[in-house]
């Protein structure tokens, strides 16, 4: 691999809640992003997704651990410092109808990040916003526009023409279609992989759509209750998955005509976690041991790493 | 397309237009007092004892006082002193308030809850008690009962302005703008001011008519304007002693008063149902 354009060891993100008590929002989440690389995470809402993709972007701080960005290690970099590299990683939000600044018309959010970095001004800025909406499919009628008169697809749109414009090499997509209407997101999701393949981007797809992951993805890291429990080529994870919980997950898409077996139970309180394995009281392999110890990242004969104590592993993961 | 939305909505309700109504009429008086008062010479006090008391007729639409001053040119002058500390007491408060409550909701920890607390421990008191007692201590007069009012006045904003930046600041824009690298103060300016403004504007507009009703009563209780200065709440001061015979005195000045903060309420409310978003999204 070559130097890793973005580089996560032991990430932990913990919330203090009254009584001395700590949420554990993401456990020691080792990640390594080579430039022009895909990788997707997955796993169900409150796994953790989220507040990984935001501790990547440093827009929460970290409880412990390290990342590094382009080699420089930003995990306690000064915001004054930090903000000429924020031109080189940007984040596509959820729900377009509140990641755009209702007061805003679409111009002005796109010109935005261009002013702040200080890339262009006047009749130069006004030329780049208007290529940038072109660039993702709208006319320049839509520079005066504001929010509230474009459609879901058209907001989104506008979004990821902000994010691309200070021409970033990495791009955290947080759920980008869920808000869309489903004709929408497959147009949106066919524009950003050409987007990707363009422009060369290196993205984390955060999605709790498998196929669209295995689609848009090189590599998929699998999240339960904040931490990692299998990692590998999306094709390996996902055509033959070895963590039980990964099993779970693409058991439960549902399909035409068969009932979807889901996952059992809900997903465990991350303010209080099961001992051992965070999975054992909804896995249906669970062991004694798995009761009392939590397996780490190993790596299978498959050679992708897995958390579980029944996948006979290898040797401890390392990035 | 918005603008025609809002006259929409505005025709739309009653209550709106009357408002609307009531104030131009309170603003065009304010306006054009010194060129349409029939008796110019009345408004510092001229005295004119043989015309003393008499009830409203054609010379006198709202009849004269007690040293035969017509109260039509009295009243109408006085809408000029209203409506200015009814506009300067919000204006100033918001000037205060605002800035306060918005750092107060985007900084958080140790100076959010410096700021609240202070808020809170003014907001405690009853407004117009505090500034009662403000006035008695600075002295009584126009200047200062608006100095005492602005002083009890700007926490209501600080308290909503803080609101409305709590809520912002966790949305999504506003993350966006940070991952491009934007500046505190870029972010407070550019995007939360303006997104916190409408709620400012209406309570902006309510608060007109309670600074109105504030000065008249500081004033009626003698500790604002003084007469002969012709200020509502001074004029329905002295008027209570001519109380029930020569009701006019005390009505005419009393009319005003709930003219103007009738209509800038009503008005208020219709910037409420105009500026929310629910109903420009449409």
């Amino acid at each position: 691999m070559s130097a890793p354009l973005l580089l996560a060891q032991g990430l932990t993100k913990t919330y203090a809640l009254k009584r001395n008590r700590v949420v554990t929002a993401v456990a020691d989440v080792d990640l390594a992003l080579a430039p022009g690389a895909a990788l997707g995470l997955v796993g169900e809402s409150g796994c953790g997704k989220s507040t990984l993709a935001r501790l990547l972007l440093r827009l929460t701080p970290s409880s412990a651990g390290r990342i590094t960005f382009g080699g420089t290690d930003i995990t306690h970099l000064p915001e004054r410092t930090l903000r000429p590299l924020r031109r080189r990683m940007q984040i596509i939000h959820q729900n377009p109808s509140a990641a755009l600044d209702p007061r805003l018309s679409a111009g002005a959010s796109v010109a935005e990040p261009l002013i702040i970095q200080g890339l262009a001004r006047g009749a130069a800025l006004r030329d780049r916003v208007a290529a940038l909406l072109a660039e993702v499919g709208l006319t320049s009628e839509f520079l005066n526009r504001f929010p509230h008169e474009l459609s879901g697809g058209q907001k989104q749109r506008v979004c990821i023409a902000r994010a691309l414009a200070t021409e970033p090499e990495l791009l955290v997509l947080d759920e980008p279609t869920s808000a869309l209407d489903v004709s929408v997101q497959a147009q949106i999701l066919e524009f950003l992989e050409t987007l990707r393949a363009t422009r060369g981007l290196a993205w984390v797809f955060i999605s709790h759509n498998l196929a669209v992951v295995r689609l848009l993805c090189e590599e998929v890291a699998v999240m339960y209750l904040g931490r990692i429990v299998e990692q590998g080529p999306a094709n390996t994870v996902l055509g033959a998955p070895l963590h039980p919980y990964t099993r779970a997950l693409l058991a439960s898409v549902p399909r035409l005509g068969q009932i979807a077996a889901a996952a059992p139970g809900e997903p465990p309180n991350p303010a209080a976690p099961p001992s051992g394995c965070a999975f054992h009281p909804r896995c249906p392999l669970a062991e004694p041991r798995c009761r009392t110890n939590a397996p780490p990242l190993r790596i299978a004969a498959t050679g992708h790493a897995v958390a579980c104590h029944l996948v006979p592993g290898t040797a401890p993961a390392a990035l | 397309m918005r603008v025609g939305l809002a006259i929409h909505l505005l025709r739309r309700s009653f209550g709106t237009m009357l408002g609307l109504a009531l104030v131009a009429m309170i603003v065009a008086l304010a306006l054009a007092g010194p060129f349409i008062v029939p008796y110019p010479d009345d408004v510092q006090g001229a005295v004119n004892l043989t015309n003393k008391l008499q009830p409203p007729s054609a010379a006198h639409w709202f009849g004269t006082d007690e040293v035969g001053n017509d109260i039509l040119t009295r009243v109408i002058i006085g809408a000029r002193l209203s409506l200015l500390v009814g506009i300067a007491i919000p204006l100033a408060a918001a000037l205060i308030g605002v800035p306060l409550g918005i750092l107060a909701g985007t900084a958080g920890g140790g100076l959010r809850e410096a700021i609240m607390r202070v808020t809170d421990l003014f907001l405690s008191v009853p407004g117009l008690v505090l500034a009662i007692a403000l006035v008695a201590a600075l002295g009584p007069g126009i200047g200062n009962a608006m100095i005492a009012l602005i002083l009890v006045w700007w926490p209501g904003y600080v308290r909503l302005a803080e609101s409305k930046a709590l809520a912002i600041r966790e949305e999504p824009f506003i993350e966006a703008a940070r991952a491009a690298g934007a500046t505190q103060l870029r972010i407070l300016w550019r995007h939360v001011l303006p997104n916190s403004l409408s709620p400012l504007i209406v309570k902006m507009s309510m608060d007109i008519g309670q600074a109105i009703l504030a000065i008249a009563s500081l004033g009626f209780l003698g500790l604002g304007a003084k007469p002969p200065t012709p200020e509502w709440g001074a004029m329905i001061s002295i008027a209570r002693g001519y109380l029930p015979d020569w009701w006019w005195y005390a009505i005419c000045p009393g009319a005003l008063i709930y003219a103007s903060v009738l209509g800038f309420n009503l008005l208020g409310d219709g910037l409420r149902d105009m500026l929310d978003p629910r109903s420009n999204r449409g």
